[in-house]
């Protein structure tokens, strides 16, 4: 079923790596948790450090990386257009913090 | 028009057109699976956010990092484990395969195991679906609900590893089965790093 397929065969050395990566950046998310930072800018740290994971994850251990690159494409665009289109609400969150659900 | 596209004497024939992006159908449809519940859990996310950043009362419950760094470590690690059993189906050792799927799924077994065991905690601390000593009661909604989600994601994977396991040992599956299968894994994986960050991390009590 391998696609662009053997190129991809760089033996279980990459994994190892890419594994040891993902345990550093969770390793990291860790230790932001304990820094003596503002709550949103801690979120905007943890998040980041999040996406290169979930990135990395994706591309290597999902292979997305060796699929033809409009699959790609069609994964990454699709994706990120639904995560953006979820944004939407973030100005209500903050009608509701200052009380005033529906204001104008 | 595309490659995969085909004319029989002039006329474009939809019946030889071979699978999108030269994705095996399998394979696809575990892609699209995957892009479907990725829109499932960015929305529990951010609604999530939106119901943290909406309250002022948020509690902050947890004291230890370590038994969320240790079913993280478990859920990673099992990513790999699952790779060596695709990697092994791949060179036809299916002893190998089947060894690593197990592991695979031993190990989601294990993080679902201490995920029960923090859930009973937190219950024992008086924390429900609707209420909790430490401030709204919408933390435990959300809590349980994303938590409760993934963790159905972690059993239904076991579960799979497990049939697809068996299968492929009696030669009813192949090696696609558990790379498809794996991809489903990765993704339980890789939500887990967005999980752990926003309902454990930024909850710390300091």
């Amino acid at each position: 079923m391998t696609t662009v397929d053997e190129r991809k065969s760089n033996g279980i050395g990459k994994d190892l790596a890419i594994y040891a990566c993902l345990l550093v950046l969770a390793g990291l998310q860790f230790v932001i948790a304990y820094q003596k930072i503002g709550a949103a800018q801690m979120f905007g740290r943890m998040l980041t450090v999040a996406c290169v994971e979930a990135g990395l994850a994706a591309l290597f251990f999902m292979h997305l990386w060796t699929e033809k690159r409009g699959f790609l494409l069609f994964v990454a665009i699709f994706t990120i257009a639904v995560l953006l289109g979820l944004q939407f609400g973030w100005t209500d969150s903050t009608r509701m913090v200052v009380g005033a659900p529906f204001s104008k | 028009m595309s490659q995969a596209d085909s004319t029989v004497e002039g006329q474009v024939t939809g019946l030889t057109i071979g699978p999108a992006f030269s994705i095996p159908t399998k394979k696809l449809a575990m892609w699209l699976f995957i892009i479907a519940d990725t829109m499932t859990f960015a929305a529990c996310l951010v609604a999530y956010g939106f119901l943290r950043n909406g309250s002022a009362d948020w509690p902050r419950p947890f004291h230890s990092i370590t038994n969320v760094a240790v079913m993280t470590l478990i859920l990673l690690t099992s990513s790999l484990t699952m790779l060596v059993g695709l990697r092994a189906a791949r060179a036809g050792d299916k002893a190998g395969a089947f060894r690593w799927t197990m592991i695979t799924a031993a190990a989601g077994v294990l993080f679902a195991l201490l995920h029960v065991r923090e859930w009973l905690g937190l219950i024992g601390e008086g924390m429900t679906l609707f209420k909790n000593p430490w401030g709204t009661g919408l933390f435990g909604a959300s809590f349980f609900s994303i938590t409760g989600l993934h963790l159905s994601h972690v059993t239904g994977g076991v579960i799979a590893l497990v049939v697809v396991g068996v299968r492929y040992k009696g030669g009813r599956y192949n090696a696609d089965d558990i790379e498809v299968l794996g991809l489903y894994w990765h993704f339980v994986d890789l939500v887990w790093m967005f999980v752990v960050p926003l309902v454990y991390l930024l909850n710390l009590a300091h």
